[in-house]
């Protein structure tokens, strides 16, 4: 569906994308990773035809990018970051002007995609309203329905739920989920939760260069077992706690947090090989009469991919 | 074409929705009612002479004020970012301003009809300068618009995109004015890019193909030099 190659872009001698190359098949969601500044969102504008690439191609269902700029333009939906929208607009006749630019002119037509949009978006309540007066939320709406107005084949968001309150970031992760289902994704993020409940494909980018890309599921499996136990015992005496998992292995690590609550102690375990130990908590613990209050592995695993991969250093 | 078109009624309708629109026609109408009346009675000519003879220099400060927000505003913003990676060329996108804002010129003039009209009733007036004169305005206008334009599109100050504007319509209506400053060998040339003498003419009711020429070509220079500008800075 869409192919890049050696994609680099340059702001006079700074070096913003540097040769990145992927291949979007048809159907998949992927989300772009990475630190601020790292590129993303110069790397959406050229995909969308707004920047030019200082080298590189973009290929996109079998059309190259400068040349059918405007046929690609017609494919993809783009909500740019922050959703720029004409503030002194009312929002239908905002959308009535996007439908107009992307050739949707017969007004039935017009009209019906706009009742299926707000459907979809949730915009039937704000139709009549100026811009200038609605919520970030609320334009981050107007802007995705400006990005579906045509029933793109290929959307491509660029951070689609920054600045937003958790209510509205869970509306439009599920607007994102459920057109996902048939349409081609691209969406850039930081927040990591986001990407991992939304896409089925993330690459992470770091100073300009993909730095992991491979499926949600395989990113997470390469560092699942590495994750952190916690631990928080109930009725136990530190020290005893601390001998008593020790004679699981020698070889674990055993760091004692600052209790939560008066009359217990917690502990953050982990092995140097990555093995899962809370079953071998569990069976010691049993042994005692000590009370287990919390036995949980930290599902930081993509955390921790992202932190080593975008490490300054790196 | 349609796309255009679109383009064109979003702008303009855009002019009256802010109060620009309303500032711009009133300042207009107040300058050139007050400097063509305070003298009119005094000459007993019943022509528009003068009211044309200063529209040059009006234009060159009302004309960059309507077409200062046309790009700089939308860089600004950021919805430049939408309107560029929409199916539409930067041709479109140009055209459609450049139309809007010459048609919000051309209904600057509008109320100013108003004048033959009156002064048709107190003398006998020749009808040929008054329509050249309104004929040539709007090619002048026109022409002016299209510096505006390329001015905007040039930074996303509005500001600076005014006084850009500024500079360039003025220095076009008074280079011809000018010329003993100028080496005798360039002369002829300078008294060609000068606007005003152009615009003079077709006033007079002589409509010549030379002076549609130079608008044209000034309008086509400079949208095109937007659609580089354009080009040039994505």
């Amino acid at each position: 569906m869409i192919e890049v190659q050696k994609l680099t872009k340059y702001y006079d001698d700074f070096c913003a994308v540097n040769g990145i190359s992927m291949t979007i098949r048809k159907g998949e969601i992927l989300g772009l990773l990475g630190p601020n500044g790292a590129g993303k969102t110069t790397t959406l504008r050229m995909l969308t035809g707004y920047f030019r690439p200082s080298s590189g191609s973009i290929k996109i269902k079998g059309l190259n990018m400068p040349e059918d700029a405007i046929k690609i333009k017609s494919l993809i939906g783009y909500l740019p970051e922050s959703a720029p929208l004409y503030h002194n607009m009312l929002v239908y006749d905002y959308l009535d002007y996007i439908a107009r630019i992307k050739g949707i002119n017969d007004k039935e037509k017009r009209f019906d995609r706009f009742l299926q949009l707000s459907d979809l978006c949730g915009l039937s309540s704000i139709m009549s309203k100026p811009i200038s007066n609605l919520s970030k939320g609320l334009k981050q709406r107007v802007g995705l329905a400006h990005a579906m107005m045509t029933d793109p084949e290929i959307l491509i968001l660029d951070e689609p739920t920054s600045g937003l309150d958790p209510n509205q970031i869970a509306e439009i992760r599920d607007i994102i989920k459920t057109i996902g289902k048939e349409k081609t994704i691209i969406f850039s993020t930081h927040i990591l939760s986001e990407a991992e409940a939304t896409c089925d494909r993330i690459a992470i980018i770091n100073k300009g260069r993909v730095v992991a890309d491979d499926t949600t599921e395989r990113l997470k499996h390469d560092v699942a077992q590495g994750a952190v136990i916690q631990l928080t015992l109930a009725n136990a005496h530190a020290e005893q706690a601390r001998e008593k998992l020790m004679d699981i292995r020698q070889d674990i690590h055993i760091l004692e947090l600052e209790p939560a609550e008066e009359g217990t102690v917690s502990f953050e375990i982990s092995s140097p090989d990555n093995h899962d130990l809370r079953s071998d908590i569990y069976l010691k613990i049993k042994e005692t009469d000590w009370i287990i209050l919390q036995l949980a592995k930290e599902s930081q695993a993509l955390e921790k991919i992202f932190r080593e991969l975008t490490r300054e250093d790196v | 074409m349609k796309q255009i078109k679109t383009i064109a009624v979003k702008e303009f309708t855009d002019y009256f929705i802010s109060p620009i629109a309303y500032i711009v026609i009133s300042i207009f109408l107040i300058v050139t009612g007050w400097f063509f009346f305070s003298t009119f009675f005094m000459y007993g000519r019943a022509d528009l002479r003068d009211f044309f003879g200063m529209l040059p220099i009006t234009f060159s400060f009302i004309i960059p004020a309507i077409t200062m927000r046309l790009f700089s505003e939308e860089k600004n913003v950021g919805s430049y970012e939408t309107l560029l990676t929409m199916p539409v060329s930067f041709t479109d996108i140009a055209l459609g301003k450049f139309f809007a804002a010459t048609l919000f010129s051309a209904s600057l003039l509008l109320p100013t009809l108003s004048y033959p009209l009156f002064i048709s009733f107190i003398g006998e007036m020749d009808p040929g300068p008054a329509i050249g004169g309104y004929i040539g305005a709007v090619f002048l206008a026109a022409a002016y618009c299209s510096l505006g334009l390329f001015a905007s599109s040039l930074t996303r100050n509005q500001i600076i995109a005014f006084i850009i504007g500024c500079a360039m319509c003025f220095t076009l209506t008074i280079i011809d004015k000018l010329l003993f400053f100028m080496p005798t060998k360039i002369i002829s040339v300078i008294q060609y890019i000068g606007a005003d003498s152009h615009f003079m003419n077709i006033a007079k009711g002589v409509i010549d193909s030379r002076d549609i020429l130079y608008f044209v070509s000034v309008i086509f220079i400079f949208i095109f030099s937007t659609y580089i500008v354009m080009h040039e800075k994505n």
